[in-house]
């Protein structure tokens, strides 16, 4: 025990003297969840439009008006005929274009069905999507306030009611995601290095002659990086209930709890790289390309899993970030308990005691 | 009983079967200091590595205070002291947290040990509060060495402790060596260094993974089976082409500023062979063949 002490304690002056690596540990949750927050948000925002108005009605002076009131809409140009409409698009400047008919205004006054052009910029097809839906709803509220005729009784009426996000911001998609990448990135890069370092530098050569055992080296290399991942997770809370405003609707012990799992978890790979490698730039380049790619892809924050081909699907099972992303939000967004996350929990624990007997059983106890 | 013995062992390395050991052979008795003297690459590192059973022999026994090394690596790792011929120790880690480090790993403290390490941690203890990794060579070195110390060992295994040392601190760590063997430590000691081999109660000489011969320093420079005379020229590249060529001449090897010239035991007419010498001015006498004589004989044999 006395040993196992002393080692941690040497594992920490590695971490605390090596400032520029403390920097990253500490700066990245901080600088991702900002990028994130900020910077990469797919909410949409005041995305330019233009109207080419042929109606010249106070209606379609109307509608204009309504599309621009909303902060998703800004009406950059009214245009006077396709070219320019067409021009707008080849210069980047607008997403979407609006074409007002002739006869506009007799005919939303009469109630009678008119056609409003929409075109949109497509390249990027969320957005499109986004923003044509945005129209549609704003067109379709437009036409009850002007309608002469009392809407129709037999019309369905979806009454839709946004759960666990009712703003449908960002956030509740990407805290849980980053948090999952930061970890894992933090986790496996750090500990994946750290037993390769010893082996570069020779001090390997001497632990091994001397009476200690694989398992000490191992948890000895994982308690401070469990420490500093903690703290992280931390940070990443904080950060998201003060400066997102995301509140935590589930026990902060609970996620506290798994987050421990998902870190044991990831230190564990992180271990086995470094068990498997023998420099510690192979034992970085495998952690970054093994680990951070996948979760990006897999873990269904960036890229929803339902969406992939089956055997993309199945493939994302094996990456723990996926199923920590999902415990995450089960209780922090969903403020749900453990009873409904004890499979995702189960899954990670044997993915955990997996990779942590195998580097065990793969410690060389001599050099090769 | 011998502290440590090997066995006819053998190691190769690699796909091609590069022999490192060749039926190596010898015995260390208890609380000797025995040298292991050869160039790079004669095997001295591999010889380490299997007694402090890091690495598994391809052949022939080894044993370390009586226990084989293969079965009883654990016994051994907690009974030896190991420093490996590179620096191996915690750079970023202060010469006081190294050593106590090294004293927790093997279940004791700086304290329980401090009579052994004394005299050597004195040179280290203005620096205790330094990075392992600032200290200069020769104090590297002897911090290695207490850190290998600090569990009071019974045999020591130090693979060229001196190699990169300044000779002042080289003349030190043999000091520390031969005031260890005081304490009962059987201390195993490689060195490419010719010079050093007179430090050592019994030396081994090693050359491409062959033992030449094992015996005190002494008995090496005893054993050479020649007459040997020291020639002193102001031109040595030729002097020593042209002693080469001699028929008398059996071997003729640059010693510094100095040639070492041997004849078959009982040569007499020496006069005549540096007659032949075209140089002027050669100064000439007999001397007593050293230990680097002895090696040079043993490798052309």
């Amino acid at each position: 025990m006395k040993r196992l002490l002393s080692f941690v304690k040497k594992e920490f002056k590695h971490v605390m003297r090596d400032r520029k690596t403390l920097l990253i540990l500490f700066g990245m949750p901080v600088v991702q969840i900002l990028i994130f927050g900020f910077a990469l948000s797919n909410e949409i925002k005041e995305s330019g439009i233009v109207v080419l108005d042929n109606s010249h009605s106070e209606t379609s002076r109307k509608f204009i008006e309504k599309v621009s009131s909303g902060h998703y809409f800004e009406v950059e140009n009214l245009i006077d005929d396709n070219a320019e409409l067409e021009n707008s698009f080849k210069e980047g400047k607008v997403k979407l274009a609006l074409v007002i008919p002739n006869h506009f205004e007799e005919r939303v006054l009469a109630g009678e069905p008119s056609n409003l052009q929409v075109v949109v910029d497509a390249s990027d097809p969320n957005t499109a999507t986004v923003l044509t839906n945005y129209i549609a709803a704003i067109s379709r509220d437009f036409q009850m306030q002007m309608s002469q005729l009392p809407v129709t009784p037999q019309l369905i009426q979806p009454e839709v009611r946004m759960l666990y996000n009712p703003q449908l911001k960002g956030a509740p998609n990407f805290v849980p995601g980053v948090m999952a990448l930061v970890l894992m990135l933090i986790c496996v890069m750090m500990t994946a290095v750290s037993i390769v370092r010893e082996k570069e530098t020779g001090t390997m050569e001497i632990l091994l002659v001397s009476p200690f055992h694989p398992f000490m080296v191992i948890m000895a290399k994982a308690i401070p990086y469990m420490f500093i991942s903690l703290l992280n997770v931390t940070t990443i809370l904080l950060l998201s209930v003060w400066v997102l405003d995301l509140p935590i609707n589930g026990s902060i012990l609970l996620l506290y709890a798994e987050s421990s799992l998902f870190i044991a978890a990831s230190l564990a790979i992180g271990i086995f790289i470094s068990i498997k490698t023998s420099s510690q730039q192979v034992a970085m380049l495998i952690s970054l390309m093994g680990m951070m790619l996948p979760t990006i892809l897999f873990s269904g924050f960036m890229f929803p899993i339902e969406n992939m081909p089956l055997p993309l699907q199945v493939i994302s099972n094996i990456i723990p970030a996926k199923w920590f992303y999902i415990i995450v939000k089960s209780i922090m967004i969903k403020g749900l308990g453990f009873s409904y996350i004890w499979k995702e929990t189960l899954i990670l624990f044997g993915m955990t005691l997996f990779f942590f007997l195998i580097s065990l059983k793969n410690f060389k106890i001599r050099l090769s | 009983m011998s502290a440590v013995v090997l066995d006819h062992i053998q190691k190769w390395y690699g796909k091609e079967k590069t022999i490192a050991l060749k039926e190596v052979s010898l015995e260390v008795e208890e609380g000797e200091l025995f040298g292991l003297i050869g160039p790079d690459g004669a095997g001295k590192s591999s010889i380490f590595r299997i007694l402090t059973t890091l690495i598994l022999p391809d052949g022939g026994k080894a044993s370390v205070l009586g226990k084989d090394v293969v079965d009883a690596y654990k016994f051994i790792r907690e009974s030896v002291g190991y420093m490996p011929g590179r620096f191996s120790l915690y750079q970023d880690l202060t010469v006081e947290e190294n050593l106590h480090f090294f004293a927790t790993v093997f279940g004791t403290t700086i304290e329980e040990n401090y009579d052994l390490i004394k005299d050597i941690y004195v040179f280290l203890e203005p620096f205790k509060h330094r990075p392992a990794g600032k200290l200069s060579g020769g104090m590297k070195q002897k911090l290695a060495l207490c850190c290998a110390l600090i569990h009071q060992p019974k045999v020591l295994f130090l693979d060229e402790p001196t190699t990169g040392v300044d000779p002042v601190s080289r003349k030190e760590f043999w000091d520390m060596l031969k005031r260890l063997k005081s304490k009962n430590i059987t201390v195993l000691v490689s060195t490419p260094y010719m010079d050093e081999a007179g430090m050592c109660d019994r030396v081994a000489l090693i050359h491409q993974g062959k033992i030449l011969a094992i015996d005190s320093p002494e008995g090496i420079s005893k054993a050479y089976p020649f007459d040997l005379y020291e020639v002193k020229s102001d031109k040595i590249s030729v002097t020593l082409n042209q002693l080469r060529k001699h028929i008398s001449v059996k071997s003729c090897y640059s010693f510094g500023d100095v040639l070492h010239v041997s004849f078959e035991k009982g040569f007499t007419a020496i006069n005549e062979v540096l007659d032949a010498i075209t140089i002027d001015h050669l100064e000439v006498k007999k001397i007593e063949a050293g230990v680097e004589d002895s090696f040079m004989a043993y490798m052309t044999n």
